[in-house]
């Protein structure tokens, strides 16, 4: 019961909201909205201490989804320790975000429809989480999709929203293909979509292959990197990365729910569900732990030079998305879901102060007109400081746990290309703290670069954001400290259960603890975070403006950075523009010349001219007709005479 | 035997509908005051009377006349439906004569021996018993059509339907004879019987002639040109009952001549009534669609639906028949609302027959305008509206015959004459308030309410109407 109305609840308030909105007004929309999903949540902690803590692993029957022939897919909710973490984090940070849009979007004139949105969002990703079957996943997969188009254009007068939710949609249904074919085969291969099913019988299949243009592959490998395609599209990873960033367009709640805490990680969720599948396929584990270190890279440094104070976070997240995955890849999958539910908190926190930001600047959203507003908005300075200390991973708030522990696996994981994510995940440390602190210090301090009218009206947020800030800010400071023993501490075989499974020559964590790594790599990370927070402190502190000669001494790697690395103009140049053009021709040259010139138009072109012709013979004279009678008559009858051979005259 | 005295029951709804005619004559030229109203009342009351004898007749059928008359269930289905069709267009016809201050009582009586000209068509057993009947009914409606003297257009129409009457009438007597001599009878019995064996080119080309004079009655391609001259010239509900009477009598006509006597030679006139067919479908589509006139519009309109009936011809099955029969008792129906409506299309007095005059009739005269589209709608064979169950029917029966080809170039012909159809519901829906035009009198309004909620509710209860028409059609099919 706790466990459905900790799902339903959302729905229920979306609905409300969604189509009576009018009804109860604004008020009644946020009281209405926020009262269910704050249910959702406080129902779904009794649930993780049960499942989680006491190791009660429960299956929801709600109703048969679909049922046809051999194939089953029932709707259910699956509460095993993964999906009740998953439900906690998403339930409790939309709640808290839930709150804080009600001050935020107060200006809004179609605020029901907004918290509608947000409400069902929930529900999408809760669907999402708690699937039994990769069918109901796919339906939670694809609503949180198409909500996250509708709140990406929320502003749908704005075209940049629009592009921007078409690009978002578009970038994502790639993926989700993907997604599709890796479900098609796991159908091919277990024929069955359930999970419990499918993880049974994956060590059966470790060895086989498939025969595709005439190849031998192997099998699980095929499937898990198509379904890595699916979650590489909704986490924004290299190559299906683009839309993450355009994607800010959207009100800074659905930045900080969508795009931080919830649906960006549904594909980590989708590698970590998976893990019985994926443990069989090595390769594809090495490419997901590839992936992933190269996208930590690349978002972090993109993230150095960009000036939009959401564009920066935007970057920042999809960095943070690649140690996940790269946790993944080198199975320690328990350290990718500590370090997603830690991100959740802190990255939340982080968006949420940026609007808090943005909200005091009069909608500035530029890092560069900012400056010297510390002392004017203490209390948003100081929950972002500590969501920026919390990301830089340094102890003891919870991103440092989580973060190292990826980082050890990376180290401890024993193949190439975990030596590769481990080198990567350094560097992306140095310039994760570089570009968190840079972000601190060009908007707080230094001079104000503000117009003086934009400097009066700054002023704190009101206390219907602030609280949802201070008990992110909690969270940020707490989570990773006290969950960091069950997660992947000494607690976590008795933690996980089943819902992770891990090969023993995997598992990376395990020797992590074992091993003690030489006391210069264990502390590494937090060395090179430090240093990260030194060369920003020197370069926007000390003396401003060695950034800017920076930037002048290599214009191109500027330029390069500055222009995320090309992919867009690249993505425009090799996709967008063909697909218009042809469009274009099929528009043009398809449907307008061939199938209306030659369909509807010519026929009815043909038709009009032969009725003004045949109204020609319709002369009134009545010799003209008599002739038209006997000439029928001799026409017909030739014709008979001429057909009828074997009729004897 | 010969002088024995013929059987006369069989035959006495015409001989009633006879005595009744000459008595209304005497009556009507002996009484000083011109006496339509009146007469109007007698004619369609022994129509009815008729009818009722002809319901009371047995289902057996019957032989009289020395072989000349015959009656059977089809022929008693025939008639009622010619019956049907002459009321209710007698209705508008004293409608329009007493408002329009044209009334004769003439009318009527010319009404009733071109009725009268039709049942003995249906019944005809013998080559001549056709001849008589037809020429009664032809010559009876040459003079309805000239009915309006003073008016030129009439008088035209008059004129041009008698003169090319006249040839269709020596098409048809010469293939009667090309027959006859080669068959040597003039009688349907006879005639089976010689053509049983295959029959040969002569006769063949006799009922090349013959099917040429039927067609010109009906209207159908190449023998159609007189149809929309006359439409148009002759005073609307004549036009009405042009276009729904004659037009039953001569495809039952059809029917009896190409089904009895010249059934076994199916193969060889097949080919012709389909020509004449898809002709007949696809000039009635495409020519309309040019026509600003609603009268010629209906003309073309009239000249298509034969040519479906046609395709029922086609088939020489049971069903087709069948669909036949049904598809002209829906036609009635439609045609007399559809006639009803543009007898009301009058502006000041004063009546008006271009469809423009229908802009924005959804505004001014929305339930007429809902009537006149319902009627439409039915005509264009838009489901569930009564029309498409005439086409169904017939197109079932062309593929279930193997005319395949047959029944897609109907389908096409129907897809193209939808657009004229549909085009004066655009005009009265979508186009600006043109000329207001008048409420339509009772009689007018009543038919359009009826005849359009028959299209409307015929779904609901087809089966007796098919069921009867089946009964009626089997008849057809002795054995």
């Amino acid at each position: 019961m706790l466990m459905a109305a900790s799902v339903f609840l959302p729905l229920l308030g979306a609905i409300i909201a969604g189509f009576f909105g009018r009804l109860i007004g604004d008020r009644g929309a946020q009281i209405v909205t926020c009262t269910c999903i704050g249910l959702a949540a406080i129902c779904s902690i009794p649930t993780f201490a049960d499942v989680a803590l006491h190791g009660n692993h429960h299956l929801v029957h709600v109703m048969t989804f679909l049922s046809s022939g051999t194939f089953e897919a029932a709707w259910s909710l699956r509460f095993d320790t993964l999906s009740a973490t998953m439900v906690m984090t998403v339930t409790c940070v939309s709640t808290l975000i839930h709150i804080y849009s009600c001050g935020y979007m107060s200006h809004d004139d179609s605020q029901p429809r907004f918290m509608a949105y947000l409400s069902a969002f929930s529900f999408a990703m809760l669907m999402l989480v708690t699937s039994d079957n990769l069918v109901q996943m796919f339906f939670g997969w694809e609503g949180v999709g198409v909500m996250s188009y509708l709140l990406i254009g929320f502003w749908f007068k704005k075209p940049s929203a629009c592009a921007a939710a078409i690009k978002a949609f578009v970038v994502n249904r790639v993926g989700d293909f993907g997604f599709l074919l890796g479900i098609f085969a796991i159908y091919y291969l277990f024929d069955t979509v359930n999970f419990d099913t499918i993880f049974e019988a994956a060590p059966g299949k470790a060895e086989s292959t498939v025969t595709f243009f005439s190849h031998q592959w192997h099998a699980l490998t095929i499937t898990c990197l198509l379904l890595f395609v699916g979650a590489m599209g909704k986490s924004a990873q290299l190559f299906l990365h683009t839309w993450l960033p355009d994607a800010m367009e959207g009100p800074t709640p659905v930045s900080a729910l969508i795009h931080a805490a919830t649906m960006v990680t549904a594909g980590v969720f989708l590698v970590a569900r998976m893990s019985p599948v994926f443990e069989y396929a090595p390769s594809a584990l090495a490419f997901v732990t590839f992936v992933g270190a190269t996208t930590a890279f690349f978002a972090a440094t993109v993230g150095c030079v960009q000036n939009d104070i959401k564009r920066i976070i935007a970057y920042s997240t999809c960095s943070q998305l690649g140690y996940m995955f790269v946790a993944c890849g080198v199975s320690a999958y328990q350290a990718g879901i500590f370090h997603l539910m830690t991100h959740a908190w802190f990255k939340a926190l982080l968006f949420l102060s940026a609007g808090s930001v943005i909200h005091a600047m009069s909608e500035e959203q530029d890092i560069r007109k900012m400056g010297g507003i510390w002392k004017l908005i203490p209390f948003t300075f100081a929950v972002m400081t500590i969501g920026t200390i919390a990301i830089t991973g340094i102890p003891p708030l919870s991103g440092y746990f989580s973060k190292d522990m990826i980082i050890e696996a990376a180290y401890n994981s024993g193949t190439g290309i975990g030596k590769y994510a481990y080198f990567m995940t350094i560097l992306v440390a140095l310039l994760t703290a570089f570009y968190s602190w840079r972000l601190v210090f060009i908007t707080f301090f230094g001079a104000p670069r503000a117009d003086h009218h934009t400097m009066e009206h700054i002023h704190e947020s009101p206390l219907v954001m602030l609280i949802p800030l201070g008990a992110l800010a909690l969270g940020a400071m707490f989570m990773g400290g006290g969950f960091n023993h069950l997660f992947v501490g000494e607690g976590r075989e008795a933690f996980w259960h089943e819902a992770i499974k891990v090969l023993a020559p995997h598992d990376s964590i395990e020797r992590a603890h074992q091993e003690h790594a030489p006391f210069l790599i264990h502390h590494l990370p937090l060395i090179v975070s430090l240093t990260g927070l030194a060369i920003a402190y020197w370069m926007y502190i000390v003396r401003p403006g060695t950034a800017t000669r920076i930037a002048n001494a290599v214009p191109g790697l500027y330029r390069f950075l500055l222009n995320k690395w090309y992919f867009d103009e690249l993505y425009n140049f090799i996709f967008v523009r063909p697909a218009f053009w042809l469009g274009r021709v099929f528009w043009k040259v398809g449907d307008g010349a061939i199938i209306d010139g030659l369909g509807p138009d010519g026929i009815s072109n043909l038709v009009g001219r032969t009725a003004r012709r045949l109204g020609v013979v319709q002369s009134g004279y009545l010799y003209h007709y008599a002739f038209a009678m006997i000439i029928g008559i001799a026409l017909v009858v030739t014709w008979i005479v001429a057909g009828q051979p074997g009729v004897a005259p | 035997m010969m002088n024995a005295v013929p059987d006369f029951a069989p035959a006495f709804p015409e001989i009633m509908l006879v005595l009744a005619g000459m008595v209304f004559l005497l009556f009507g030229v002996l009484r000083e005051r011109d006496s339509m109203q009146l007469l109007t009342g007698a004619v369609i009351a022994a129509m009815l009377i008729a009818g009722v004898l002809i319901l009371r007749q047995p289902d057996t059928g019957a032989v009289t006349f020395g072989g000349l008359f015959l009656i059977n269930g089809f022929t008693g289905f025939a008639k009622l439906l010619t019956l049907g069709g002459a009321m209710l267009t007698l209705v508008l016809i004293n409608n329009w004569a007493q408002t329009a201050g044209t009334a004769r009582f003439e009318i009527p009586i010319l009404v009733l021996f071109a009725t009268v000209g039709m049942l003995l068509m249906i019944s005809a057993n013998d080559l001549i018993a056709l001849y008589v009947g037809l020429e009664l009914q032809s010559l009876s409606l040459y003079v309805l059509a000239a009915v309006h003297r003073s008016d030129l257009r009439a008088t035209e129409a008059g004129v041009k339907y008698f003169v090319l009457g006249a040839l269709a009438s020596g098409l048809l007597l010469y293939g009667m004879s090309l027959v006859y001599g080669f068959a040597g009878t003039t009688t349907f019995a006879g005639l089976a019987t010689a053509t049983a064996s295959g029959g040969n080119i002569g006769v063949l080309i006799g009922i090349v002639f013959i099917i040429a004079g039927l067609s010109f009655k009906v209207s159908a391609v190449p023998f159609h040109m007189w149809t929309p001259d006359v439409y148009e010239g002759a005073p609307t509900p004549i036009t009405a009952f042009f276009s729904v009477a004659p037009k039953i009598a001569g495809l039952a006509l059809f029917l009896r001549v190409l089904y009895g006597p010249f059934g076994p030679m199916l193969h060889q006139w097949q080919q012709v009534i389909v020509a004449i067919s898809v002709l007949s479908m696809a000039w009635g589509a495409i020519a309309a669609i040019a026509q600003r006139n609603i009268k010629r519009l209906m003309a073309y309109s009239s000249i298509g639906h034969v040519g479906y009936a046609l395709i029922g011809l086609a088939t020489g099955t049971l069903e087709g028949a069948r669909g036949m029969l049904f598809y002209m008792l829906i036609y009635i129906v439609m045609n007399v609302g559809t006639f009803a409506c543009i007898m009301a299309m009058r502006v000041n007095g004063k009546a008006v027959e271009d469809i423009s005059a229908l802009s924005g009739l959804a505004r001014t005269r929305p339930m007429m305008a809902a009537g006149l589209a319902a009627l439409m709608f039915s005509m264009a064979g838009i489901p569930p509206l009564a029309g498409i169950w005439g086409k169904f029917y017939i197109f079932m029966a062309a593929v279930n015959a193997g005319l395949i080809v047959l029944a897609v170039l109907g389908v096409l012909a129907s897809a193209i004459g939808a657009f004229y159809y549909l085009r004066v519901v655009k005009i009265m829906y979508f186009d600006e308030v043109g000329p207001v035009i008048e409420r339509p009198n009772a009689v007018t309004g009543t038919l359009i309410a009826v005849c359009s909620v028959a299209m409307l509710a015929f779904f609901i209860v087809p089966s007796p109407l098919v069921d009867s028409a089946a009964v009626a059609a089997k008849s057809l099919f002795p054995g």
